[in-house]
């Protein structure tokens, strides 16, 4: 028997900012899900199901938040399910709750990730000392710079690259009301000049620090079907893991990414990648990985992504392959939200409802997530028409 | 569309603040931070790794596979899911697989004067590395591949953990070529 399609009935955000002040944890999930439910024009008693993601609990310090958000999600007397795979997980509950569908376990649930990292301090929670070995790391840049040194290495990019690619997602982020950064008066000097933080990663190569939830609301064939507003059709869904050291570990490229990449294609019917995915919303964090990610997923020959950077093939102004119109993690980075973000905004692109960052007339769309030392992946690829 | 900046009416319904308490600015947030402190159980292997630390020797695990040696040990090679009861004792020499120029001071570290050289060492007979401070030469002379060797404590400092060692400085020896520096050296001997 064959999976059940699955929908994208609705998408809401919040806006994403440094500091959401005025609302609590609860407060800030549950305008993100009241918005999806508003956009697939249901009510909390229609779903059947929740799924919800977050990084790590002690970022906060809230232990298995699920448990108190139960009633702020309306979830009461329903099964919520909490996903945890680090910082891919936003992209990895919206798995779990798709899978909810396809396998007719439910025929409509809520998903919805969250951050709120002005109540926490990721880089110093991420840098925990270890008693087997010396206390040295800071935080995620401290992990990811080595890697992107030895894609510069192998690649031979210039090295202004990253910071083309943090000026063009934040030239993006201004089409985008919910990002976190809208930098009207950003020079590409100014990319340039900043301080190295992780040489070889600058200040403005880094994701900013954000409060934020995302959250949306899947549905079955039934569902889409009778769904007032456009839909997204899910294509294709893959997730794979991999230990983040072990001999002839290729960092830069790991094996786990290509073979999620290969797998949601294939479910997909697609070969070429370049010429059938109109927009793509990848997880970058540190503005190398943008090509680091087009050569492992497939959209580049390796060692040659950074051509498609500097030649403008990934600029939503005019380019083959806009990826992250939103302004993408660069942009906005609420955690264990930041790959639902990467999913929602490739729905709302086949949807035709990304505003004045959409691509037009995009048919098929990628949404990508990856966690840990880039050792979680998930991915998905949605369609304005079904499978 | 909605307007991200005003949240959704239904919402937004005012609390009601007790007239004992209206005058006052409202608390949006409550500093407080909090500490969880443990006693940490190193396992056999983890245990020997780090009492071999205060006789200057470092110790890697081979696997029972294919050779690849670990460390530190674990007792496992996660790869194949077999245990590994074969220590190895590793020279204190090796190379830089990849590394990282630190601008960012780290808690816990205030000895740490920024920017440092945080780096992944691959010993000479390890099959993956591990991170340690490199030292001893300008920053901006660090490369992937330059040799580097242990710099350790005094006799009398010495204790059961990796901190023993230093840092790791240059030892002026020919680099390790970047295609078989760090992880990459596996492929090359194996395949």
């Amino acid at each position: 028997m064959s999976a059940e399609l699955t929908a994208v009935l609705g998408v809401g955000q919040t806006k994403y900012s440094s500091t959401r002040g005025d609302v609590s944890i609860a407060g800030l999930c549950r305008e993100a899900a009241y918005r999806a439910l508003e956009d697939a024009c249901l009510d909390w008693k229609e779903i059947d199901a929740v799924v919800i993601g977050k990084a790590p609990d002690f970022f906060e310090g809230v232990m298995m938040p699920e448990l108190y958000l139960a009633e702020a999600l309306g979830a009461v007397g329903k099964p919520i399910l909490r996903v945890h795979t680090a910082g891919s997980v936003g992209g990895s509950t919206a798995l779990v709750a798709a899978s909810l569908i396809q396998s007719r376990v439910h025929e409509k649930v809520l998903t919805i990730g969250f951050e709120k990292q002005s109540e926490s301090n990721a880089t110093w929670a991420l840098s925990l000392p270890q008693p087997f070995s010396v206390s040295i790391n800071a935080g995620a840049g401290g992990y990811f710079s080595p890697i992107i040194r030895q894609y510069m290495s192998r690649s031979g990019a210039p090295e202004l690259i990253g910071c083309m690619v943090a000026f063009k997602d934040r030239q993006h982020a201004l089409k985008n009301p919910y990002a976190h950064l809208h930098q009207n008066d950003l020079t590409f000097e100014e990319v340039v000049d900043s301080p190295m933080l992780w040489n070889p990663i600058r200040y403005s190569e880094t994701c900013p620090s954000s409060d934020g939830a995302c959250a949306m609301v899947l549905g079955n064939e039934a569902s889409g079907d009778r769904a007032e507003n456009p839909v997204a059709w899910v294509h294709g869904t893959a997730m794979r893991s991999e230990s983040n050291n072990f001999p002839g570990r290729d960092e830069v490229n790991p094996l786990a990414s290509r073979q999620c990449a290969a797998d949601v294609f294939r479910q997909a019917g697609i070969t070429n990648p370049l010429k059938e995915i109109d927009a793509v919303e990848i997880y970058v964090p540190f503005s190398w990985y943008e090509p680091m990610w087009l050569e492992s997923l497939g959209f580049a020959e390796l060692d040659q992504g950074w051509r498609m950077v500097e030649d403008g093939t990934t600029s939503l102004l005019g380019g083959e392959l806009p990826v992250n119109c939103s302004g993408g993690v660069l942009s906005s980075n609420p955690i264990g939200a930041s790959g639902m973000i990467r999913f929602a905004e490739a729905a709302l692109q086949v949807r035709g409802m990304a505003g004045d960052h959409q691509v037009d007339g995009a048919k098929k769309s990628f949404g990508h997530a990856y966690g840990g030392g880039a050792q979680y992946f998930a991915m998905w690829i949605v369609g304005a028409e079904k499978p | 569309m909605t307007d991200p900046n005003s949240p959704p009416a239904s919402l937004s319904q005012q609390v009601k603040i007790p007239e004992s308490i209206s005058g006052l600015e409202p608390v949006r947030s409550v500093r407080s931070p909090i500490r969880l402190v443990y006693d940490f159980v190193p396992s056999p292997p983890v245990q020997e790794y780090l009492r071999s630390y205060s006789k200057k020797k470092i110790l890697g695990h081979r696997s029972p596979i294919d050779g690849a040696v670990f460390v530190p040990p674990r007792g496992v090679d996660p790869r194949h899911g077999v245990l590994i009861e074969e220590s190895v004792e590793l020279s204190d020499r090796g190379h830089v697989g990849n590394f990282c120029v630190t601008h960012l001071p780290i808690p816990g570290r205030d000895d740490l004067d920024t920017p440092y050289v945080s780096a992944w060492i691959h010993l000479d007979g390890a099959s993956v590395g591990f991170l340690g401070l490199v030292a001893g030469c300008e920053n901006d002379e660090v490369h992937i591949g330059m040799r580097v060797q242990a710099v350790w404590k005094k006799e009398e400092e010495l204790g059961n953990t990796a901190e023993n060692i230093l840092f790791w400085k240059p030892t002026g020896e020919p680099a390790v070529p970047i295609e078989k520096a760090g992880n990459r050296a596996w492929d090359q001997t194996n395949e």
